[in-house]
């Protein structure tokens, strides 16, 4: 099979075109089956009992009484969880964070659970549960946890990448730089520096469907479950790993998922709930509430990041610094060093370092949010480019247009860049009628650039025609924003058949080889690739059979607009043989046909987008409405266009809310304040503009078809373009996200210097 | 020869050196070649870990050749959302 990823330059027929998604109708009618929407015979009720404590000692936990209880048929704490991952304390932490080992680590730290008959019980039960905590000090802000004397989280941890590596324990994980250059010499070649410091709270991603599972494995070893993930099969092997199953013998299926964003891509209650499910000998369903989902599952980071950024007044940059500092809750994670990576990314500079720190805090693991750590870089480098932009009298596109990263720019992470978008998207939005459309009184415009890695993975896809003609393609990556039609799209373009022909279903476990998890915005890149693969290999069977049909060489068949047609002059009177008719002889011509095929898609483009906004700010009440927004991306080639743009729009209503509103409110006592979403609001349509978007397309030189992952980006330059926005609305400069009206007001009542520029 | 760029949380196990010539056609050689070297660096590999071929990451692909002169570099392997 040809591997050759090689972008083609290919024209379409199919490809491009916006059919309606396979899996609309079911979930406009409530048809479609979510996490919480299965059950099976015998089925208890799972709850799980949380750690009321910032951080506790555990000193002893009596389950007895909740065991006693009629209708309890199992309780579990870490006793039934055992430590298997022999020295791997990466694993380790995942199973600790399922379930406290001796320490609460956070407000919402599982510490125990139960299974019963039905709800009222299992509440009951876990009522009866006694834990002894001691309780111990903590800390929730990233910056008190960096101090001398902060309430040390994980005591074994020693702060990686310093140098002489150090012997105490410390809440900084992790230490990484990146860039090149001389930043000391190129501040001092700068007409103008600006130095400034930024705050982003924790938000979480939001997704409307709790986490929830229906876990059963029987006394054989054997076990199955069903669960709204954004990864089945890494599910499958890390539950099997925490549990010490065979991975065969756990079969995994991902049900319809409402929202992920990155926080379906880690195990929370699964291995739990299979644990319940062992010793009870029962199916267990878990389904989370609200406040479990704030309180302990995987939101963002808060961060606290300075920027220091020299340029002269012709509007080169001359050096650009930057330390961030990124709260990973209580276990050890990269977030910081993401946020280093891609903070400068959008710039072709000189001299340029960026200071990552991991640091651990008394909060719940966190997770990947959409481009994970990307945004509050951008957030604080973007409105410190807009400040240098102000200082030296430039237009801010101008300014960045003159400063953007190109084809040969070696990147601020390292490497230098192939043919890239950010350019692009930076002359559209020069052009776009969006930035001369006049502004009002107490109104601002602000515009930010955003980038984004992206990457593909492992994929396994099988192709299987039916003997009408019609197509099953069989993915392994979970469908989180309409891949299955563009995948549709993708076999239809390759057999040369409608699009209406193809049928296309997310497997479970047992029915595919693994599939890397949909994360880095790989869903339709990677699986888009295995599907052009498999699409061609059920080609080269249908030839073979037509060849077989016809007694003909199979070197003379050739396939063209979803028929096989043969080529030589001699062959002239054979009739041209379509896709229903080779499928209908395919019994008697070598059985099923089929195509498939496993890759791993590396190659995947990097992507860069640039927005604009306008808000309205109200200097009595600080409430700011968003009034008009645009998003530019580069998606490389958009195979379903609706899907494209709704994953722009998407991820510029979630960088609003994050922007504008939503917060993770920790009290004194480390404890989260909010945990629902009353108190915790994300926004609603009445809080939302039309959100505009205009797809550009720079063709991924790695993809056959171009395609560049379109999912994560977007949510990067919200953040900095409303941040922007608002401080030329309110004429102050906002360096805090959320910009909520109490910030918001106060920053006007400050002042926050004169001049917002500086 | 090809001349590797460490990112900085490599350097400290090549004794901080920021780039390292080793001989090597594929990407699974290279690694192999860096541990043998650098034993140390096996962890900071088996905790996830990218190459950049001019400017491409791959991440799983270990039978990816690197041409003569490439322009290779050692990144984290990065996660999504």
């Amino acid at each position: 099979m040809n591997h050759d990823q090689s972008f083609t330059n290919q024209e379409f027929k199919i490809v491009g075109t916006r059919p309606p998604r396979p899996d609309g109708v079911d979930k406009v009618t409530g048809r479609a089956r979510y996490g919480a929407d299965v059950s099976a015979p015998g089925q208890l009720v799972g709850l799980i009992l949380r750690s009321p404590h910032a951080h506790a000692k555990i000193k002893k936990i009596d389950t007895s009484k909740a065991e006693k209880l009629p209708g309890v048929k199992a309780v579990i704490t870490s006793a039934d969880l055992p430590d298997l991952t022999k020295g791997d304390r990466s694993q380790l932490d995942i199973l600790e964070n399922c379930m406290a080992r001796g320490r609460a680590l956070y407000d919402g730290h599982a510490v125990a659970a139960v299974a019963a008959v039905d709800a009222e019980t299992a509440r009951k039960a876990l009522k009866l549960i006694k834990v002894d905590y001691q309780v111990l000090p903590h800390v929730t802000d990233v910056d008190e946890a960096m101090k001398p004397g902060a309430p040390i989280v994980q005591p074994h941890v020693r702060t990686v990448g310093v140098n002489p590596a150090p012997t105490k324990a410390s809440n900084v994980s992790q230490r990484t730089e990146f860039g090149h250059g001389d930043v000391e010499a190129g501040f001092k070649r700068a007409d103008v520096i600006v130095e400034r410091s930024y705050k982003t709270e924790q938000t979480h991603q939001g997704y409307i469907e709790p986490h929830a599972c229906l876990a059963s494995v029987g006394p054989d070893g054997q076990g199955e479950l069903w669960v709204t993930t954004q990864g089945h099969f890494t599910f499958r092997n890390v539950c099997a790993s925490l549990l010490g199953m065979d991975v065969a013998k756990l079969k995994v299926t991902s049900s319809e998922i409402g929202g992920g964003f990155g926080g379906k891509t880690h195990v929370w209650m699964e291995p739990v709930a299979l644990a319940l499910s062992r010793k009870a000998n029962r199916p267990v369903k878990v389904v989370m509430t609200r406040e479990e989902v704030f309180r302990a599952t995987g939101p963002t980071c808060s961060t606290s990041i300075d920027v220091k950024i020299g340029a002269t007044k012709d509007g080169r940059i001359t050096a650009a610094r930057a330390e961030l500092r990124y709260q990973d809750g209580a276990f050890p994670s990269i977030w910081g060093m993401l946020g280093a990576m891609t903070s400068f990314a959008c710039y072709d500079l000189e001299n340029v370092k960026a200071i990552g720190y991991d640091v651990l805090v008394n909060r719940p693991k966190v997770a990947a949010y959409r481009a994970p750590s990307a945004p509050m870089a951008a957030f604080a480098v973007e409105s410190t480019i807009d400040q240098v932009a102000v200082q030296i009298g430039m237009d801010p596109v101008d300014f960045r247009i003159k400063n953007a990263a190109k084809e040969g720019t070696r990147a601020s992470y390292g490497p230098t860049y192939g043919p890239i978008g950010i350019g692009p998207t930076l002359l559209a939005a020069k052009n776009h009628p969006h930035m001369k459309a006049p502004l009002h009184k107490n109104q601002g415009r602000g515009m930010a650039c955003g980038f984004w890695f992206n990457f593909g993975g492992q994929t396994c896809t099988d192709l299987n025609i039916g003997v009408d003609g019609t197509v099953s393609l069989t993915v392994g990556t979970v469908d989180v924003g309409g891949s299955r039609a563009s995948l549709s799209l993708i076999a239809a373009e390759e057999l040369g058949i409608p699009y209406e022909k193809v049928k296309c279903t997310v497997a479970d476990t047992a029915s595919l080889g693994h599939n890397d998890t949909t994360e880095g915005s790989r869903g339709t890149f990677s699986s888009g690739m295995a599907t052009i693969y498999a699409a061609r290999d059920a080609i080269r069977v249908l030839k073979e059979r037509a060849a077989k049909q016809w007694e003909i060489d199979v070197a003379d068949v050739t396939w063209r607009n979803g028929r096989a047609v043969a080529l030589k002059a001699e062959h002239g009177n054979l009739s041209e043989l379509t896709l229903e008719e080779l499928a209908a002889a395919s019994p008697r011509t070598g059985g099923p046909i089929a195509g498939h095929n496993e890759v791993v898609a590396d190659g995947a483009g990097v992507s860069f987008a640039t927005h604009i906004c306008d808000v309205e700010v109200d200097p009595e009440t600080g409430y700011t409405k968003v009034i008009r927004y645009t998003v530019i991306q580069d998606a490389g080639k958009a195979i379903h266009p609706d899907y494209v743009e709704g994953q722009f729009q998407g991820a510029a209503a979630q960088g609003i809310g994050w922007a504008l509103n939503e917060e993770y409110v920790y009290g004194k006592d480390g404890r989260l304040q909010n945990p629902g979403f009353l108190d915790y609001r994300i926004p609603v349509c009445s809080d939302l503009p039309f959100i505009d978007t205009q797809i550009l397309e720079i063709p991924n030189p790695g993809h056959p078809y171009g395609v560049r992952g379109v999912g994560e980006t977007s949510i990067v330059p919200p953040l900095a373009a409303i941040a922007n926005a608002v401080s030329n609305a309110a004429g102050v400069r906002l360096t805090h996200i959320p910009m909520s009206p109490p910030r918001i007001l106060n920053a006007i009542k400050n002042g926050n210097g004169k001049s917002h520029a500086a | 020869m090809i001349e590797v760029q460490l990112s900085a949380s490599l350097r400290e196990f090549a004794g901080g050196a920021a780039s390292v010539a080793v001989e090597a056609t594929t990407v699974r050689e290279l690694l192999r070649k860096l541990v043998e070297r650098y034993p140390r660096m096996q962890k900071r590999f088996d905790e996830g870990i990218a190459v950049s071929i001019n400017g491409e990451i791959f991440r799983d692909d270990r039978a990816q050749r690197i041409p003569e002169g490439a322009e290779v570099y050692l990144l984290p392997r990065i996660p999504g959302g």
